[in-house]
């Protein structure tokens, strides 16, 4: 791992009946520093070597995109102003994929707690927010890292491959990695049974996912849907994206007025900055959530 | 507690406690609700001791060991564990302790090496000397040539073995293992012992171990008898045995009850019912043998004499033996069970 270029390296084999002593320093800092990475790593470890799931994660948006996309495609020809339906819900499902493998991340301490590994990590001498902040981060790069993935196939739905583009979407795909994560441990850390959070997660992701227009326009629905939309979190996080994404289509204007209509407050249309600021306030807070839930179990 | 001041006051040579314990326990007590778990122990630990807890399940061995852990908070009273308070020096305490857990706590899809890895990273152990420390641990448990080996491909015995080298890896002063050998075969149990002793030697470490086997209590320096939340006893084996003063014969007989009956009406001896025979004790078991053949009304069919074991220690503290006990919790877990499934289906 971390630890082998050291030159002390040459003394590893330590003659036979010598005892090795180590000693734990007081809590610092840079304890809680090297407690983060280890907890970070770990999940990175364990995604990397589970290519099961980085298989099985891309099967949803894989469907959403070419099956759901293709076959709508049938019907909507006429409404899109000749864009690729399966165009119009790319940056949706930028975000979808990340939504489900963020909360898959999240599942882990659940698993955690049931193989009692939990348990290793609640009685070493370090905070309980480092092992919340470590697992958040964490859960934040694997998502990242499979919206990486989903991002390789933009061209496969008629998207550029720029550079500027795909950096912004990175640091939202991260952004939302990163709250959905912390949204996930906040409940992993309240419901005790593997079955359970996944039917809890299930009923709050699936609405959110439908209500965020991933997969539709969010200009002219109704006004409960228009509601609805503006307090899902997930909203903040696709709608940026679809304006990245369009940033870098040749499509005419009519095309983008009507399928990329942006947000608004009353009216206000609301800048990327200030939907990105959403989504890391709203992932800032859920993160204090779990830290405070963390910290109160025994 | 009655068992610790005879043990003083006849000077056998218990390792005396030196100036801070290892572990100093006043007055501990835990209640769930309604349950008192543990009722106010008392006990110390010397540094380098090999201390075992011995009882039945349930008997409150590890609701002590949790609150010694720091996992676990006491309803009243207090404990040092390596000089540091459990309730109010956390920290200090958990930077100085090691603990094998009864259940698995190991992270199943990680390699050996990996787990000790994360384990010295969580504990802040110094950089460089993670990989020797790492190596010496995994050497004294054997497991050094699998130590890339996946986790989730070990052996539940490989499993405890490595969970035991963790507990080392940052070289804690005190070592806690609760039941470290239970469902292992017996030859793993035995090098699981080795190891301890092994310790013991090298690292000057104080181990507290919770254990029900009676056999492997032997091997301890010194064991507290607990039962449903008290020390009833606590002295090192040998004393211990010696204090019961009597062998114990058992005796299989066609008519258990009856036996009992004549066994108090014609030798005055208190006998009782275990695993299917007749067990007393009397002192000289084997010169009572041939008396009881000769004059004793009922037949017998087979008759055993044995020195005092830590099980009839046992028994002449809390008049049941281990097993029993551990078979009368079990009902009694089973009849809650079954009460909360009928009131379930109301």
């Amino acid at each position: 791992m971390s630890t082998t270029r050291e030159p002390v390296s040459t003394a590893t084999s330590p003659p036979a009946r010598e005892v090795v002593r180590v000693s734990v320093p007081k809590r610092s800092t840079r304890s809680e520093l090297r407690a983060i990475k280890i907890v970070w790593k770990r999940e990175l470890i364990r995604y990397f070597s589970d290519r099961l799931r980085i298989a099985t994660a891309l099967v949803q948006p894989l469907l959403f995109l070419f099956v759901l996309g293709s076959g709508l495609q049938q019907l909507s020809a006429a409404s899109t102003d000749g864009v690729d339906y399966k165009t119009i819900i790319y940056p949706g499902i930028l975000a979808i994929s990340v939504l489900f493998t963020a909360m898959f991340s999240a599942a882990s301490i659940v698993w955690d707690r049931e193989y009692g590994f939990l348990r290793e990590m609640m009685v070493a001498p370090v905070r309980r927010s480092s092992i919340v902040i470590g697992k958040c981060l964490g859960g934040a790069t694997v998502a990242g890292t499979q919206g990486v993935i989903v991002l390789c196939l933009a061209g496969a739905v008629h998207v550029p491959y720029n550079p500027v583009m795909i950096l912004e979407v990175l640091v939202l795909q991260l952004l939302l990695a990163f709250a959905i994560t912390a949204f996930g441990v906040m409940i992993a850390v309240r419901i005790k049974q593997m079955q359970s959070f996944m039917g809890v997660t299930q009923m709050v992701m699936t609405p959110l996912m439908f209500i965020s227009g991933a997969l539709f326009p969010v200009a002219g629905l109704p006004v409960w849907l228009t509601v609805l939309n503006r307090i899902d979190p997930l909203t903040y996080a696709v709608d940026p994206m679809r304006r990245i994404v369009f940033k870098h289509l040749n499509i005419s204007p009519a095309a983008r007025h009507a399928l990329d209509p942006g947000i608004t407050w009353w009216g206000w249309r609301v800048p990327t900055l200030v939907e990105a600021a959403v989504v890391v306030v709203l992932g800032l807070a859920m993160l204090g959530v779990a830290i405070w839930e963390f910290s109160s179990t025994d | 507690m009655a068992a610790m001041a005879m043990t003083e006051a006849d000077g056998t040579p218990t390792p005396a406690p030196v100036a801070t314990p290892a572990i100093s326990v006043t007055d501990l007590a835990k209640t769930f609700g309604e349950v008192r778990a543990v009722r106010g122990i008392n006990f110390q630990v010397a540094t380098g001791e090999v201390f075992g807890f011995l009882g039945p399940n349930g008997a409150g061995k590890s609701t002590t060991i949790n609150m010694l852990c720091t996992l676990s908070k006491p309803t009243s009273g207090s404990a040092t564990v390596a000089g540091h308070d459990v309730v109010t020096e956390r920290d200090d305490v958990r930077r100085n302790i090691g603990l094998v857990f009864q259940d698995p706590t190991l992270d199943n899809y990680l390699t050996a090496a990996q787990n000790l890895q994360l384990h010295a990273e969580l504990y802040g152990v110094e950089a460089q000397l993670v990989k020797p420390r790492m190596r010496q641990v995994m050497e004294m448990v054997g497991l050094w040539d699998r130590k890339d080996g996946t986790v989730g491909t070990f052996s539940g015995g490989m499993r405890r073995r490595l969970e035991i080298a963790r507990g080392l890896m940052h070289s804690p002063r005190v070592l806690f293992l609760d039941e470290p050998t239970i469902g292992l075969d017996p030859q793993t149990r035995r090098s699981i012992w080795d190891y301890i002793h092994e310790l013991q030697e090298r690292e000057e470490i104080t181990i507290f171990m919770t254990t029900h086997y009676m056999d492997e209590a032997e091997w301890c320096g010194r064991i507290a008898i607990m039962d449903h939340g008290e020390i009833v006893a606590l002295d090192t084996p040998e004393a211990l045995k010696a204090g019961v003063g009597t062998d114990r014969v058992t005796i299989h007989t066609d008519d258990n009850r009856a036996a009992i009956d004549a066994l108090a009406r014609q030798f005055g001896l208190e006998a009782k019912i275990s695993e299917g025979a007749v067990v007393f004790g009397v002192p000289g078991g084997e010169q009572f043998v041939p008396r009881l053949f000769a004059e004793f009304e009922l037949p017998i069919t087979a008759v055993a004499v044995s020195r005092p074991t830590l099980d009839d220690v046992f028994m002449s503290y809390t008049g049941t033996t281990i097993r029993d006990a551990e078979e009368d919790a079990g009902k009694a877990r089973n009849r809650i069970a079954a009460q909360m499934m009928q009131g379930g289906r109301r």
